[in-house]
């Protein structure tokens, strides 16, 4: 087996759930759970698709399902921030309104072939044994999503905005007391939430499979959503879980192909074990505080309250 | 009979002054319901009975009325899909999976009046019928093709999950693929979906990754044979034609044609003659078709595969002919011995030269 193209292809199924899960990753950090990531994911899905079809780009197709992502997270904020609705319900039902709204959408765009994202070129550095695979041999969009990886981290930790950010994600009344805009910023999140995983969608719909079936995403953002629990709210965590999760589900298919004698139910079941486990052992500590759970996650502010 | 149906007609009845005879009047259309397990349009599996169902339809005209229900998950929800069908006064319930088995035996019961047909199982009741396509026809004829095809002398397949249908395409492919190439190995890959696209792919590029040039998929959606045409190898359509793959990486299909099963069995509930059956119908009866054999193939394989197919077809060739041994080694068909149905239908093990295990 190809140690090489076996990390290369497991960094690239992992795309899709790791951009959506850091997109919600921000979300949470700023208090705000949103569960409608597969919805959004499936959304970007068809309409990055729709848009790298008429325009012939897959760059403005990604760009395409980033703002098809943000705009049904509006919704979300509309909801859950103005309308004070229940968090856990309106992402639910986002979910489920993105699936049938995607078929709607992508019902003349069955079969249809999209234009191609090609690997960046790297030329002889590519050949190179092991690391050529896995270090030079991808499109842009693997790339950025480790970039986006470092960016969110950094954002997160050592920036004015991610404190303020946090501070909004723990103590609502506290950061609305010291004057600042605890709605805004959590719109503001949730759109950047939407975009990530509308962008996550595009990558299936445009690179890894590449083309628009109904119920494509299957069930990759739910994927996502425990990814961020089991990364405990960090960043390079996320990438961590995103990698483990891709990585298994693409070593049982190599495993599978090359004849191994193990189970492949084990592999398969094998992440979650390791969600669970990893929860065990975070929960068994004095609090919630040390899984990196958000204080205020999922509360509604209200600043007359 | 609702309120409704009475008043319109009564009024068609003042209309007609009281002289039209009384059957025009009950010429109620007859609710045939449809459950299909994926999206109407994926492209494959759902897609052709769907197809399929609106062409019986196009054909018996205003006299059917059509009850379609998508992406159904196997198990709870079936039941009270179909449940909700029959009370909706569905007369006649095509279930299109087989993992909808045990759900139409549990509804059928309940509903002695409507009729129940099974796609792909083989339990039936007094109101309810089985039938089934013998896709493994046609799986030889694209085994003998991939066995000529392939380069590399090893072909992949990928299957959903391990029940007779896909085991006996499986071993149907590598036997006919074996006469057609006898150093040629293949690779199987269990994905446990019948659509998930992205497995699909993933599933396909595994498969490449080991070494195998072209693909044969036993699962819903178009997904393996886009990602063979990004990498230039050979793959089939499954269910439906997939003609826009063609002339690569589709070299040929195996078409799932239900329409005119469909047509007759709506039909007999129409003139009453329904009566529960048990089909397995194949090339021969027109339920497996085999696609255009595009002009990637050499003429000579093209036409030793047409043989296939036509042999098939006249009975004078089987997808499985002794001597065959299964894959521990001990016998199966003795030399020139065919399978009985019975065996075919409850297939579980591999034959020999197969080297990947049987998932238990």
């Amino acid at each position: 087996m190809n140690a090489g193209v076996l990390v290369a292809s497991l960094m690239v199924a992992s795309v899709p759930i790791l951009l959506a899960a850091l997109g919600e990753l921000v979300v949470e950090k700023s208090g705000v759970l949103n569960l409608g990531v597969e919805g959004m994911m499936i959304v970007g899905a068809v309409t990055g698709f729709i848009a790298a079809y008429h325009s012939g780009s897959a760059v403005l197709g990604f760009v395409g399902g980033a703002a098809g992502g943000a705009a049904l997270s509006m919704i979300f904020a509309l909801l859950t921030q103005f309308l004070m609705a229940n968090q856990v319900a309106t992402g639910l039902a986002l979910t489920l309104f993105g699936q049938g709204l995607a078929s709607l959408l992508g019902q003349s765009y069955v079969g249809q072939k999209p234009p191609l994202t090609g690997k960046l070129p790297f030329g002889p550095l590519a050949d190179l044994p092991f690391v050529g695979p896995v270090l030079f041999g991808h499109d842009w969009v693997v790339y950025f999503s480790v970039l986006a990886v470092a960016a969110i981290s950094w954002f997160l930790t050592r920036s004015r905005g991610g404190l303020v950010l946090r501070a909004v994600g723990e103590n609502h009344d506290a950061a609305h007391s010291l004057g600042y805009k605890v709605r805004l910023v959590r719109v503001a999140a949730i759109g950047f939430g939407g975009a990530m995983a509308g962008l996550g969608g595009a990558y299936l719909s445009l690179v890894r499979v590449p083309q628009w079936t109904e119920g494509m995403t299957a069930g990759a953002g739910w994927i996502a959503l425990a990814i961020v629990v089991f990364a405990s709210w960090r960043p390079w965590r996320v990438l961590m879980g995103a990698w483990l999760f891709g990585g298994i589900s693409v070593l049982q298919l190599n495993m599978q192909a090359a004849g191994s004698a193990i189970p492949v139910q084990y592999l398969s079941m094998s992440p979650y074990l390791i969600t669970i486990l990893v929860l065990v052992i975070m929960s068994s500590g004095r609090s919630r505080a040390s899984l990196g759970a958000p204080a205020s996650l999922g509360q509604n502010f209200h600043a007359a309250r | 009979m609702e309120r409704r149906t009475i008043l319109k007609g009564g009024a068609a009845l003042g209309l007609a002054a009281g002289i039209a005879p009384r059957s025009l009047l009950a010429a109620d259309p007859v609710k045939v319901g449809f459950m299909l397990v994926g999206p109407k349009n994926d492209t494959g599996w759902s897609q052709h009975h769907y197809d399929a169902a609106m062409k019986a339809k196009e054909k018996l005209g205003d006299g059917v009325e059509l009850m379609v229900q998508e992406s159904v998950a196997e198990g709870a929800d079936a039941e009270r899909v179909m449940s909700q069908m029959a009370l909706g006064g569905a007369k006649l319930i095509f279930a299109t999976s087989f993992g909808y088995m045990d759900s139409v035996q549990n509804v059928a019961a309940k509903f002695p009046k409507v009729m129940f047909e099974h796609a792909t199982g083989y339990k039936t009741a007094p109101n309810a019928s089985a039938y089934n396509a013998r896709f493994y026809e046609g799986r030889a004829v694209c085994g003998y093709i991939a066995g000529k095809m392939t380069k590399t002398n090893k072909i992949g397949y990928i299957g959903s999950f391990p029940i007779p249908e896909v085991v006996q395409g499986i071993n149907s492919s590598f036997v006919n693929a074996r006469k057609a190439n006898p150093a040629v190995e293949i690779a199987v890959v269990w994905i446990s979906t019948w659509f998930d696209p992205a497995k699909e792919a993933d599933a396909t590029k595994a498969l490449l990754d080991q070494g195998c040039d072209v693909v044969l998929a036993h699962t819903d959606s178009t997904a393996p044979l886009a990602a063979l045409k990004a990498a230039g190898k050979f793959g089939f359509g499954q269910s439906s034609d997939m003609a826009e793959f063609a002339p690569t990486p589709r070299l040929s299909s195996i078409i799932d044609n239900w329409a005119p099963y469909y047509e007759e069995r709506i039909k007999a509930v129409i003139d009453g003659t329904w009566k529960s059956q048990n089909v397995w119908y194949g090339i021969k009866e027109g339920m497996v078709g085999i696609g255009e054999i595009s002009d990637a193939v050499p003429a000579d394989v093209k036409a030793e595969a047409e043989k296939i197919r036509d042999g098939i077809a006249a009975g004078t060739v089987h997808a499985f002919q002794g001597p065959l041994n299964k894959q521990d080694g001990s016998a199966w068909l003795k030399d020139g011995e065919l399978p009985d149905d019975g065996t075919l239908a409850g297939m579980n093990f591999f034959v020999e030269g197969i080297t990947t295990k049987m998932p238990s």
